[in-house]
């Protein structure tokens, strides 16, 4: 699922955020699957950070004797075909994970934010040409779009991040779009605009605050899928390149080895899908603290 | 209906427009020399390069180049791949069936498995069924294509030798590769389907069906199931771009030869004509089956009248 189509999952009605911080984590955490989730997310969060405090080995050093050790107590993730300590590799391929989420999010978010804000608020043709071009993009189905990203800026992982982050900014335009509609005829838009404020005042102060709740949910449902894509395009060759320790390159490093070393495969494949699920876990929860509509259902 | 029928494909014409014109933006956009990648940096001689870049309208200025693709692609010419020196549409004409019958078994599997338990999870919402649907669900949604895939090898393949690590093309090495996309595929359906069938059978019309003194399996078959089966064409129509690009990475898995095979080879040479080949061919696809929804949606709901 692209983050495009998760929006017809969102309400695009403003649903400000309306309680305190500490309120806020509450109800989001109080959920077993929310906790479960945010345990997850925060092991990744720690693991990133302290990659280089906690890893016991270097994850570049080669050890001719021990290649595809199995998991044992000096190494519990078992070695590479190259005799690469795998828990290294993992938890320095966590960073990479999550460079890739944020940035590919941050993207997305910066274009489809922007494009979203100015179409629904200035309408008329301003709207009409964004909203077609964002149409255009919606019109290459999931992977495509960030598959002929690629295509143009060539493989690697900067790139990879670049494409996924333009590939979902469409889902993030409409959902704004939608959301600023609504709230541009509101009192409190109109007040300001007879107080002469400047439409950059008034998309800052009064409409982001008002569409924010929709943009973290769908920011947070569209982490997991970044992750996703970044390392399918890894599994296809055009993201990460070896020796970098993405997870999707590690997967790909290990499937040659599928019935000698599963553990090659099945280690790097469970780190992503944990990952993912956690930050589902997580994402899942937020929707419904944050959009009182669905929360019934 | 008709007209609205008429309408819709009229309103599809600029959308594939656009979309020629997005494709042929690939190659201007492509950084490099496109004559430099097709000769992989051997030095050649400039009368060679120069008549490479006269075939390929290169001489040209770009919208020149611009008239020449629309103009092309509208006879049905695509161009000649950089890499095999074959032409696109043949090599794409080749591929396209595998893809396409991946895609839908696979669509077929995510329909069957994503309805199923879509509807039985609103129907007994918050039981156990309820509860085991949501979890398989979520986790669908969390597993990475290639590594289920690549399970599904390792168990099925390897350990247990119910299918061919290779496939043959038959019927039966379609199994694994369609069960594997369209598993992943069921789960966002089944997840989006509770959730319209929610929706419905909260109605008051659901509850009129219900106080008439109807079973409940009338009730959800002929009231609720009707009604969100709306919505429903909708998602599963939406889904079979996802499953066609989706099908990429399984072909990747499975060594399976469709137009994804061809598309990967076709990103990592840069590949440019077949680059923009496939994703015009895909995209087009696209939007034809969004045509085909969309003309689905208008009959089941006589209340649109699509002025």
């Amino acid at each position: 699922m692209t983050a495009s189509t998760l929006t017809t999952s969102l309400s695009p009605r403003s649903t400000a955020i309306r309680f305190g911080p500490l309120d806020f984590l509450r109800r989001l955490f109080r959920t077993t699957q929310a906790q479960i989730g945010g345990a997850i997310v925060l092991l990744l969060l720690l693991t990133a950070v302290f990659a280089p405090l906690v890893a016991p080995y270097d994850p570049y050093e080669l050890r001719v004797g021990s290649a595809k050790d199995p998991p044992s107590p000096a190494y519990p993730f078992g070695t590479d075909d190259l005799g690469r300590d795998m828990l290294s590799r993992i938890m320095y391929g966590a960073r990479i994970t999550v460079q890739i989420g944020t940035i590919s999010v941050a993207l997305a978010l910066g274009i489809g934010v922007t494009i979203g804000l100015v179409a629904g608020f200035y309408g008329g043709w301003i709207d009409s040409l964004l909203m077609r071009f964002t149409d255009i993009m919606l019109a290459f189905p999931g992977f495509l779009l960030t598959l002929a990203i690629v295509a143009v800026l060539g493989p690697g992982l900067t790139n990879a991040m670049i494409a996924v982050g333009v590939g979902a900014f469409p889902g993030f335009a409409r959902l704004v779009r939608g959301s600023v509609l609504s709230i541009r005829e509101t009192e409190y838009v109109t007040a300001e605009r007879v107080l002469g404020a400047t439409p950059t005042r008034i998309m800052r102060s009064s409409i982001l605050p008002n569409v924010l709740a929709p943009i973290i949910v769908l920011a947070t449902l569209a982490f997991p899928l970044a992750v996703l894509d970044a390392a399918a395009l890894s599994f296809l060759g055009l993201g990460a390149q070896p020796p970098t320790p993405e997870w999707g390159a590690l997967l790909v490093d290990g499937r040659n080895y599928l019935r000698t070393a599963p553990h090659l495969v099945n280690i790097p494949g469970l780190a992503i899908f944990i990952t993912v699920l956690g930050f589902n876990l997580i994402g899942n929860n937020l929707r419904d603290v944050l959009d009182p509509r669905l929360r019934a259902r | 209906m008709t007209a609205y029928v008429i309408r819709r494909l009229l309103l599809t014409i600029p959308v594939l427009f656009a979309i020629v014109t997005l494709v042929f933006a690939i190659r201007p956009l492509v950084p490099g020399d496109p004559v430099e990648i097709m000769l992989f940096g051997q030095s050649a001689n400039p009368e060679v390069i120069a008549n490479i870049r006269a075939q390929l309208g290169l001489d040209k200025s770009i919208p020149e180049q611009y008239l020449l693709y629309v103009s092309n692609v509208l006879r049905g010419d695509l161009g000649t791949s950089i890499t095999t020196r074959q032409p696109v549409i043949e090599e794409i004409t080749n591929r396209y069936p595998a893809t396409l019958q991946l895609a839908i078994g696979a669509f077929l599997v995510s329909g069957i498995v994503g309805l199923g338990s879509g509807i039985l999870a609103a129907v007994y919402k918050d039981s156990p069924i309820d509860t085991v649907a949501m979890i398989v669900a979520t986790t669908g949604i969390s597993m990475p294509a290639f590594w289920f895939g690549l399970l599904a090898i390792y168990l099925f393949s390897v350990n247990l030798g119910w299918f061919s690590v290779i496939p043959d093309g038959s019927l039966k090495s379609l199994v694994l590769p369609a069960l594997t996309l369209g598993l992943i595929a069921s789960s966002i359906v089944a997840r989006l389907v509770r959730s319209a069938m929610l929706e419905v059978l909260g109605q008051e019309y659901v509850q009129t069906a219900r106080a008439k003194g109807l079973t409940e399996r009338r009730v959800v078959m002929h009231h609720a199931l009707r009604n969100a089966a709306i919505p429903v064409v909708t998602i599963v129509g939406l889904q079979f771009g996802g499953l066609l690009t989706g099908a990429f990475i399984i072909e990747a898995v499975f060594a399976w030869h469709g137009i994804g095979e061809l598309a990967v080879q076709a990103f990592a040479k840069r590949d440019f004509p077949m680059i923009q080949g496939i994703t015009l061919v895909v995209a087009t696809t696209y939007v034809l089956v969004n045509l085909v929804v969309d003309v689905i949606y208008a009959a089941l709901d006589p209340r649109i009248t699509y002025s």
